[in-house]
């Protein structure tokens, strides 16, 4: 896995640029990984961000969009809003989790 | 011992014959299913193009079930998994030793708004569904036909593409498909999600002429459209749709299910997180591999080792690898065939050996005729649980990695 520079933190990342490694993320991270897909963090983004990062730790896989709205209580409508076109995907990446497998 | 099995579908049906093959008579195997009437459901794609007709892919669940095995029919209303007690919504109830849940996952129109009562739209997933569809077809007279899924995950991912090729082939073979626009609307970011098969079965769409829409998340359908969360809209005359799949409704209410009502799965030994006298068979299941039949049949000696060694006192011993294996019928007599498991994506190749077999990611008459093929060996050898001469678990032999992979 190649590892980049991201807000002045060393991380490892995958091929889309998805960061590989749960323990490399932290909050000072967000901001720049947002700006990076075109996204001006709010707090707003940083709960779903939270929510995501938590469920992750007690489930071993990222949240699907539903599940976001269904557990986390954001409804699907509103991540489209903060997070256009391709929420499940672009919250994964701004909170440093694997892309969400939705289908197999 | 008492074993419960809720279902006799395709993997309740399996788990019945290969418990009563191993389990000596003293041992009471029970099956539960609201009805007596068990669909071949890889038919029910074929069946509006007039392939099969109902009687070809309908049998009574109790002809298929083996002797010495007692079919209840009923609803589930609710598992007490410590009571180890489940009881049906007419107020009787049965008890456990060992429960198996196999009741599969179903399409759900009433949770999308204007999925169940628009005028035009149509699925293929259900008997009753697929015969109006049939009806629907020979009707169509041109316009734009939509066929689009909801939300991942569904039963047979493969099946709505199918579906587009095959009508494609069949508005061709009328004379209709110049008059005809096709879209294939997908909540995916491609035609498929395994990179070098969504590729491959993404040429076959362009190839063919059909739109393909992606990361189109369905919000609710009004007249003669589908509108997304996004607010984009596709029309249609006709939308053959795949609703959103969910497992049984009393998985969510005895608080076994994750929010779509499937039940939390060790992926590799079959048994229900949390609840070490509970299995789950085929679809009902999380597990992180397509939901299908082949799967039930490539997970089923896993699952018979490791319940037969819990009985015995023993920790499981069989691992399943998530093995998958679907034809994906292409029209005009030619089909793909794809083999994968958890660890690694459908390759091209041949199958099962490298010069003996089916070509793998490649449109072929054999791959059809296999697929016609295996509706006798799904009644008469698959459900039966017979032994097959195809190993259970997936096999590198035959698949070549793509340069770049």
């Amino acid at each position: 896995m190649p590892v980049t520079t991201i807000a002045e933190h060393q991380v490892h990342v995958d091929a889309e640029g998805f960061l590989t490694e749960f323990d490399e993320w932290d909050p000072s991270l967000a901001p720049t990984l947002a700006k990076a897909i075109g996204i001006e963090l709010t707090d707003r983004h940083m709960e779903v961000i939270t929510f995501l990062r938590a469920d992750y730790k007690t489930q071993g896989e990222t949240a699907t969009t539903r599940r976001t709205q269904a557990v986390g209580g954001f409804p699907i409508k509103e991540q489209f809003a903060l997070f256009p076109g391709k929420p499940g995907k672009k919250m994964a990446y701004i909170a440093g989790l694997p892309k969400p497998k939705g289908c197999v | 011992m008492e074993v419960l099995i809720l279902g006799a579908g395709t993997a309740g049906t399996m788990a019945a014959a290969g418990l009563r093959k191993r389990l000596p008579a003293g041992n009471r195997i029970t099956v539960v299913d609201t009805d007596d009437r068990h669909v071949y459901q890889p038919g029910l794609l074929l069946l509006p193009f007039g392939v099969y007709d109902t009687g070809q892919i309908v049998k009574s669940r109790r002809a298929v079930l083996p002797r010495g095995v007692d079919l209840v029919t009923g609803t589930v209303e609710v598992v007490d998994p410590e009571g180890r007690t489940v009881t049906l919504t007419d107020g009787r109830v049965l008890r456990y030793d060992q429960l198996v849940i196999a009741t599969g996952t179903s399409p759900r129109p009433d949770q999308t708004p204007g999925m169940a009562d628009t005028p035009g739209v149509h699925e293929f997933y259900t008997l009753e569904g697929s015969q109006a569809l049939r009806e629907a077809l020979a009707g169509f007279s041109g316009g734009k036909l939509v066929v689009g899924i909801t939300e991942m995950p569904i039963k047979c991912p493969v099946a709505p593409l199918e579906f587009a090729f095959l009508v494609d082939a069949h508005l061709r073979k009328r004379g209709i498909r110049d008059r005809t626009q096709i879209t294939y609307v997908t909540p995916l970011d491609g035609a498929f999600t395994k990179a070098v098969c969504s590729r491959e079965l993404g040429h076959l769409l362009t190839e063919r002429d059909i739109v393909l829409e992606t990361d189109f998340m369905l919000e609710h359908i009004e007249d003669g459209k589908l509108v997304s969360y996004d607010e984009r809209e596709i029309d249609f005359d006709l939308l053959v749709t795949v609703p959103i799949n969910m497992g049984a409704d009393y998985i969510a209410k005895s608080g076994l299910g994750d929010e779509l009502n499937y039940v939390p799965t060790d992926k590799h030994t079959l048994r229900a997180e949390g609840h070490d006298d509970v299995w789950v068979v085929g679809d009902a299941g999380n597990l992180p591999t397509s939901k299908a039949g082949s799967v039930a049949h490539f997970s089923m000696e896993v699952f018979l080792t490791n319940f037969m060694d819990v009985v015995a006192g023993r920790a499981p011993t069989a691992s399943f690898d998530g093995h998958s294996n679907c034809f994906i019928e292409s029209g005009d007599g030619k089909a793909l065939l794809i083999d994968f498991n958890y660890e690694v994506e459908p390759l091209p190749g041949t199958y099962p050996l490298p010069t003996v077999g089916l070509p793998l990611l490649r449109e072929s008459r054999f791959n059809h005729l296999g697929k016609l093929a295996f509706r006798y060996m799904y009644w008469y050898a698959l459900l039966p649980e017979r032994k097959l001469p195809i190993p259970s678990a997936m096999s590198m032999r035959g698949k070549k990695q793509p340069a770049g992979h």
